[in-house]
């Protein structure tokens, strides 16, 4: 399984390993890592499972959907372009190594 | 206060619990739910879950050791029999157990389909568990007749949901027309349209005279002088507060579990969070039925259990998925005298929003995320543009 490695607003490490096809932001509720609020589990409703994703990863990501892209552009903490909701990023293996940065308002 | 006991295991007492934890609290906290689930999601019970397109351990709220790991005690298939505030005790069936806090967060149950029009016959459902959700797939197969009766959000989804699994589905709703006690005439035409092209058969204005059967379900009689083949129902013609245990305590109940702006019950000691509670907004006393409400009002009272004394205010907000629709509502629409349209930036994508005058008190946007957080930073902030702006303008 890929390591991801979440890294809180005050700049504290979680290295989790994740299980294949669940959302990165599946993954941070389920170990518990401070920061993801995820008020719609999921739905892409709320933009409260916002995270800056390792650029170096956006190929494997993939594309930003245009209904996530709107979110984004009312999210608490500012939009950057490695931003996304992380309910809409499935863990792969291409992903392994990736950080995530957890932003300091949700 | 050494220790917080709350009764009702789902979104609100779960955050609760948690929020005590993340709020410093070291004393014991037992968490209490009569299912026999972890603290789950509910919203994908009608949805995804419903055709198995998610596996059930992906509905828990919180990972397998959050509760151990944080001390809070989960006592899940358990069932509290007795509150008795003036000893500041539950009893659990034979066990008592002593509090210091107690936090009502027992949520709300499915109104049942009278028995006498065929409420207790086999293969009629109503949808608000994980258990109700096993009852209900073994009968989701192309070609099933499905009937749904209600057309509230559950309802709708529900049928969307069916229809997407190839069941043939009739839905019928008493009232004149859909999402009558809900949204506005505008949204429902928006999903008459949607479920009609995707081959629900919607009937409104047509009320359920009896379910008919040897024993389960096979067919309906409806108020038009129909009637209709049934292989099984989903009733969803709405919720009651989980009420009997603070009523048989004494406590206020008015719509719910009565409590003031801070969450506490007529009782002290004793609060209350979540679907259950009912509090005064505007001058009339409501309950708010989502999720985000059952959050942010628990995490309210768990900083108030602590001696914050923080008034709650709700910032509320919902969402409903329907095929390949996405409704996001901001804000409560009740006293409104007035809808704008503003269009989408893409096809199918629109938003209607309620005024009481020049004041804007929700939104309904559909397929049109911008339309919903700008409304819903608006609403939160107590601004109101001006009709004209949202029905042509630029919002800011």
């Amino acid at each position: 399984m890929p390591t991801i490695t979440f890294i809180t607003a005050e700049g504290k490490q979680h290295a989790v390993t994740a299980e294949i096809g669940r959302s990165v932001m599946e993954i941070a509720l389920e170990k518990n890592i401070p920061g993801v609020v995820a008020e719609c589990n999921g739905s892409a409703a709320c933009a409260t499972c916002h995270c800056y994703f390792d650029p170096a990863f956006a190929a494997a990501i993939g594309p930003i959907g245009e209904h996530e892209s709107d979110m984004l552009d009312f999210t608490a903490s500012p939009r950057r372009p490695e931003s996304r909701l992380s309910c809409q990023v499935r863990v792969a293996d291409a992903l392994d190594g990736m950080t995530v940065h957890i932003p300091a308002v949700q | 206060m050494r220790h917080v006991a709350i009764i009702g295991a789902g979104q609100a007492g779960s955050n609760l619990a948690a929020k005590l934890r993340e709020l410093g609290f070291d004393g014991r906290i037992t968490l209490i739910g009569d299912e026999s689930h972890p603290p789950y999601q509910r919203p994908p019970l009608s949805k995804a879950y419903l055709t198995g397109k998610l596996a059930a351990d992906r509905l828990a709220l919180r990972g397998p050791s959050f509760y151990a790991e944080r001390c809070i005690d989960l006592r899940l298939a358990t069932k509290v029999t007795r509150i008795l505030p003036a000893d500041k005790r539950i009893e659990l069936g034979p066990e008592s157990l002593a509090y210091d806090g107690l936090v009502l967060a027992t949520g709300a149950a499915p109104i049942p389909l009278p028995e006498a029009i065929g409420g207790s016959l086999a293969n009629v459902f109503t949808l608000r568990t994980i258990g109700d959700v096993e009852a209900i797939t073994p009968h989701i197969a192309a070609g099933k007749r499905a009937l749904i009766v209600g057309g509230g959000y559950i309802g709708l989804e529900v049928a969307a949901a069916l229809n997407q699994a190839a069941v043939d589905v009739t839905l019928v709703e008493l009232q004149e027309r859909i999402l009558g006690r809900v949204a506005a005439a505008e949204t429902a035409a928006y999903f008459r349209t949607l479920h009609a092209e995707r081959g629900v058969k919607l009937l409104e204005g047509v009320g359920l005279v009896a379910l008919e059967g040897q024993g389960s379900v096979g067919k309906a009689q409806l108020s038009d002088g129909s009637f209709v083949d049934v292989d099984f129902a989903i009733v969803g013609i709405g919720v009651r507060p989980n009420v009997a245990l603070a009523e048989a305590a004494g406590l206020a109940v008015e719509n719910g579990v009565s409590v003031d702006a801070q969450g506490r019950t007529s009782e002290a000691g004793i609060w209350a969070a979540g679907d259950c509670a009912s509090f005064l907004w505007n001058g009339r006393r409501i309950r708010i039925e989502s999720v985000p409400h059952a959050i942010d009002q628990a995490e309210t009272v768990a900083a108030n259990v602590l001696g914050a004394k923080r008034d709650y205010r709700p910032r509320p907000w919902f969402w409903s998925d329907q095929f390949d629709v996405k409704l996001q509502i901001a804000g409560l629409n009740g006293g409104y005298d007035r809808i704008v349209e503003r269009k989408g930036a893409k096809p199918g994508s629109c938003s209607y929003w309620y005024f009481a005058g020049e004041t804007l008190l929700a939104c309904d946007a559909i397929n049109d995320a911008r339309a919903y957080m700008t409304a819903k930073k608006l609403i939160d902030a107590g601004r109101s543009p001006s009709p004209a702006d949202v029905a042509d303008g630029v919002l800011a």
